[in-house]
């Protein structure tokens, strides 16, 4: 059931064309992320069903009702914006209060209510202090309190997590989700982080110039992704440029003369397309033992996981594997790769046509 | 940062004594017990500040100076308020005319607008009277005023407005809980501006008040012009100790120094 | 967010009682006594009603009135000039200084503006006049008494007195702007510091020193309460002599006459600076 529905929404900045065409509806206690590069009309989007900017073309529907004209003070959404915009005059608790005092909520209810928020943001001692003695992760609590307070049938979060840092960023993204599934409202977060927006998500929606490329769950998002773009914004990947050869009921793709296996697809023979491999679903193993051969080019240590670039025939790859605790092939070796065939995508070349 | 060498601070210390030297001979001189100007070698004395409370005109010219300042600082902040709200925030016609001539007074020299406001009202037959004196000085004051209010309009965190308004305030709630306390130090810091301005002001003044109307400034340069005695120098400690206070007050609410120097 | 350009009425409401006021109390007037100024003037009946070009043309003939606006031309750029040399060295030291020191100095430099210029004046003509403290002191070390009181050299100490915090002011910000780094990039690059002064801090700051320089030298020429006080009854300047005009022969137009004069020395210079400002502008940045 369809609980806030954005139909065809455009916006025209004359110079610039932020927004084309986004369609999209959003379940009752959804949590979507808009995705996307700077400038790809994210923000405008969210501005859009917030009432702060308006659309020039298209409809925007909160539960049956036509909200596209309306004033942003009559939506009644929750809004919390990147720099949390919290009233530096007011308490914490009065700004928590303000949207309750603008809906003429009587004192002990109000009083009531905002402890209550308070609490669920972990932040009942802070009531008395000003915002600018709080640090930026309590800042953004009060935000998120302020906006959940009036009880909103949607809440709005602009690249909420952008300004802690990245310690912070990853306790607030299982916060973030915990008082969600508490409160059960419907969720829209816009960011450019897709490691956030895969992790708390149940739909991603991810945007390019101003269109709407993909909207998936975010582990089809990764494994599939629709085009070259998807591919390597959202996660890393190795991407190789080759053509499409048939070989019976399966395929390959020929990327410098070497053949790799690759799914079955609608594709063309002889059609230009990029053959995508994320680098922890390539194992290394013996030179000579895997599909193709390589050197290894350098080597990173990252804790958790070994990150390799080896140069191969096909080109440069990109290998993760697990720190497993022994000592893995060193720079200059000769090594092989492996993968299962699934765990390649093949992706129509764009300026094919295809 | 590299230190000052002693020449730059003999320099400096003669600047700083270039700068402070009248001010501090009437200081000095406000103390005399003599009958002429002179330093009080033989001892302190209240006598002239004594005698300029006992003096009529100048205790009339300075609580005229005072109302004044006040009203035309007031009256000030009420017109640039809405007009810089009004420049800053949106684009419409003639705004960059507005601005200029909200900001006229300050390059039209004071003599030129002391006399084509004499000329004014000579014309419509209002010569001397208090309000419309206190029309001059809105005008003489209101550039500093609305300079502060565009640097804090300009530097105002708009996001924190549309929080507000997407809490349900309307525009006229959003501006009076929202956006007034914000920019509140710079509408206080232009007032203080303001009254010190139009409290100081005598190029101006000199031609557009009356005997009834007299203001502090002006009465001094009278007297100035007729007699120099102590009790000159007594009034002048008497500003320079208003202004210092005042001074201290706009630092507290302010900073000094962002308003005066970032005022050019 | 973008200023809202569809139309509304907003903008009208808010600035339009200020914009009428000023329109009716600045426009208005200047605009009467630029007509005033060539209304013709006679000393028994008062101003006529026909007009005349008779004013200008005296006040650019006679030679009382040249001498005036000669005497107040030289005062203006003498003051000028001190004032840039007192005050240009004296900004560069306050921004070298460590807080507190700075913060104090540049209230003590600054300050005085908050002072009503009688005031200042005053303490002038106290010091320098013939019983004043400078002779005071001169007699003291059994030297002669100088006359400095009513001579030009009075009106220009007292002028840069006045003037000078209007000139530390703009070359103040413009160091303000500089990154202090910059100069110490050039000391790292091998330049002696004299040379790093004249070729990286200098440039910066003669926008400043212009800036400040127009300034002072506009409200120079159009003083009033320091020409008044220490000029005495024979050194006017142009705005005692417009006074005399107005207060004193009661010859309105004639006084309106040099008050225009006076203005629109002024916007010239205003303009100039302006473009100025736009030329070096378009060569700092291409």
């Amino acid at each position: 059931m369809a609980f806030l529905t954005l139909e065809r929404v455009s916006k025209d900045f004359g110079t610039v064309m932020a927004v084309q065409d986004v369609s999209l509806t959003i379940e009752k206690g959804e949590f979507v992320s808009l995705l996307g590069p700077s400038g790809c009309g994210k923000t405008t989007t969210l501005q859009m069903i917030a009432g702060l900017v308006e659309p020039s073309g298209g409809r925007i529907s909160l539960d049956g009702r036509d909200i596209t004209r309306e004033k942003p003070n009559r939506r009644g959404l929750g809004v919390v914006f990147q720099s949390y915009a919290l009233f530096p005059h007011m308490t914490v608790a009065e700004n928590v209060a303000f949207g309750l005092e603008m809906r003429r909520v009587p004192r002990t209810e109000r009083t009531e209510r905002v402890r209550e928020a308070l609490a669920l943001v972990q932040l009942t001692p802070f009531a008395e202090r000003y915002p600018r003695q709080l640090s930026g992760g309590q800042r953004q609590r009060v935000a998120i309190a302020r906006a959940l307070v009036i009880a909103p049938p949607v809440l709005l979060l602009d690249e909420p997590l952008s300004n802690l840092d990245a310690k912070l960023r990853e306790e607030m993204q299982f916060e973030l989700r915990r008082i969600q599934r508490k409160v059960g409202t419907t969720t829209i977060m816009v960011t450019h982080d897709q490691a956030e927006a895969l992790s708390i998500s149940d739909r991603v929606v991810v945007m390019e110039s101003g269109r709407m490329t993909q909207v998936d769950a975010p582990y089809r998002l990764y494994e599939q992704p629709s085009n070259a773009f998807i591919s390597s914004f959202v996660g890393k990947t190795n991407l190789l440029a080759g053509t499409w050869r048939r070989n019976g009921a399966a395929g390959a793709v020929e990327v410098n003369g070497i053949a790799l296996e690759a799914p079955a697809s609608e594709m063309a023979a002889g059609a230009p397309v990029t053959l995508s491999i994320r680098p922890e679903k390539i194992l290394l193993c013996q030179a000579g033992a895997g599909r193709l051969d390589g050197r290894i080019a350098s080597r990173f240590f990252l804790g958790s996981q070994w990150l390799f670039t080896i140069e191969t025939e096909a080109g440069t790859m990109t290998v993760s594997t697990p720190n497993q605790g022994g000592d893995p092939p060193a720079e200059g070796a000769p090594v092989g790769l492996d993968w299962s065939p699934a765990s390649v995508r093949v992706i129509a070349d764009r300026a094919a046509g295809a | 940062m590299h230190r000052n060498g002693p020449i730059a601070l003999i320099f400096h210390t003669l600047v700083v004594a270039f700068v402070l030297a009248p001010l501090v001979i009437i200081c000095l001189v406000a103390f005399t017990p003599e009958n002429t100007l002179s330093l009080p070698t033989t001892g302190l004395s209240l006598r002239w500040f004594k005698a300029v409370f006992a003096h009529p005109d100048f205790v009339t010219s300075f609580w005229n100076s005072i109302w004044l300042a006040t009203l035309s600082a007031t009256l000030a902040v009420a017109f640039a308020v809405p007009a810089g709200l009004a420049i800053s925030r949106y684009v419409f016609p003639g705004r960059d005319f507005l601005n200029a001539l909200f900001l006229s007074p300050l390059i039209i020299p004071h003599l030129v607008l002391g006399v084509a406001f004499l000329r004014l009202f000579a014309l419509i037959g209002v010569t001397g009277s208090f309000t419309w004196l206190v029309a001059t000085h809105i005008i003489v004051v209101t550039p500093y005023v609305l300079r502060l209010v565009l640097a804090a309009l300009s530097g105002l965190d708009r996001s924190a407005e549309q929080a507000a308004r997407t809490l349900g305030a309307s525009e006229w709630t959003t501006f009076r809980r929202i956006t007034a306390p914000m920019i509140l130090p710079g509408i206080t810091g232009g007032w203080l501006l303001a009254f010190i301005n139009s409290f100081d002001e005598l190029t101006m003044s000199i031609f557009v008040t009356s005997p009834a109307t007299v203001t502090l400034p002006v009465r001094m340069y009278m007297y100035a012009t007729e007699s120099i005695d102590p009790m000159m120098a007594a009034v002048s400690a008497l500003m320079i100790a208003l202004t210092a206070v005042a001074m201290l007050v706009l630092d507290r609410t302010f900073g000094l120094d962002r308003i005066l120097v970032g005022q050019r | 967010m973008i200023p809202r350009s569809t139309f509304t009425p907003a903008p009208w409401l808010l600035a339009g009682p200020g914009a009428l006021f000023f329109i009716g109390l600045v426009l208005l007037p200047l605009a009467l006594t630029v007509i005033l100024s060539f209304h013709a003037y006679d000393y028994s009946t008062g101003i006529q009603d026909t007009f005349t070009l008779s004013h200008y043309v005296a006040v650019v003939t006679d030679e009382y009135y040249l001498s005036v606006f000669w005497r107040t031309l030289r005062i203006s750029a003498l003051t000028t000039l001190i004032c840039a040399a007192i005050g240009v060295p004296e900004a560069y030291i306050l921004s070298r200084m460590r807080d507190p020191w700075r913060s104090v100095f540049l209230l003590v430099i600054i300050g005085p503006l908050l002072v009503s210029v009688v005031v200042r004046t005053f303490g002038w003509s106290m010091l320098l006049g013939s019983q004043g403290i400078v002779n005071q002191a001169l007699t003291l070390f059994g030297l002669s008494t100088v006359k400095i009181l009513y001579t030009e050299t009075a009106i220009v100490i007292a002028l840069v007195h006045v003037m000078l915090p209007f000139m530390v002011i703009p070359v103040w910000t413009a160091l303000q702007k500089l990154d202090p780094m910059v100069e110490a990039a050039a000391w790292t690059l091998g330049a002696s510091r004299f040379t790093a002064l004249r070729r990286i801090v200098v440039p910066q700051v003669s926008l400043g020193m212009l800036s400040g320089s127009l300034i002072v030298f506009g409200l120079s020429a159009s003083a009033f309460a320091v020409p008044a006080l220490l000029g005495g009854r024979r050194l006017k300047m142009a705005a005692t002599l417009v006074y005399d005009e107005y207060l004193q022969e009661l010859n309105w137009p004639l006084g309106a006459t040099i008050a225009i004069i006076v203005l629109l020395a002024n916007l010239c210079i205003m303009l100039a600076y302006n473009r100025l400002v736009e030329a070096r502008a378009r060569r700092a940045l291409g």
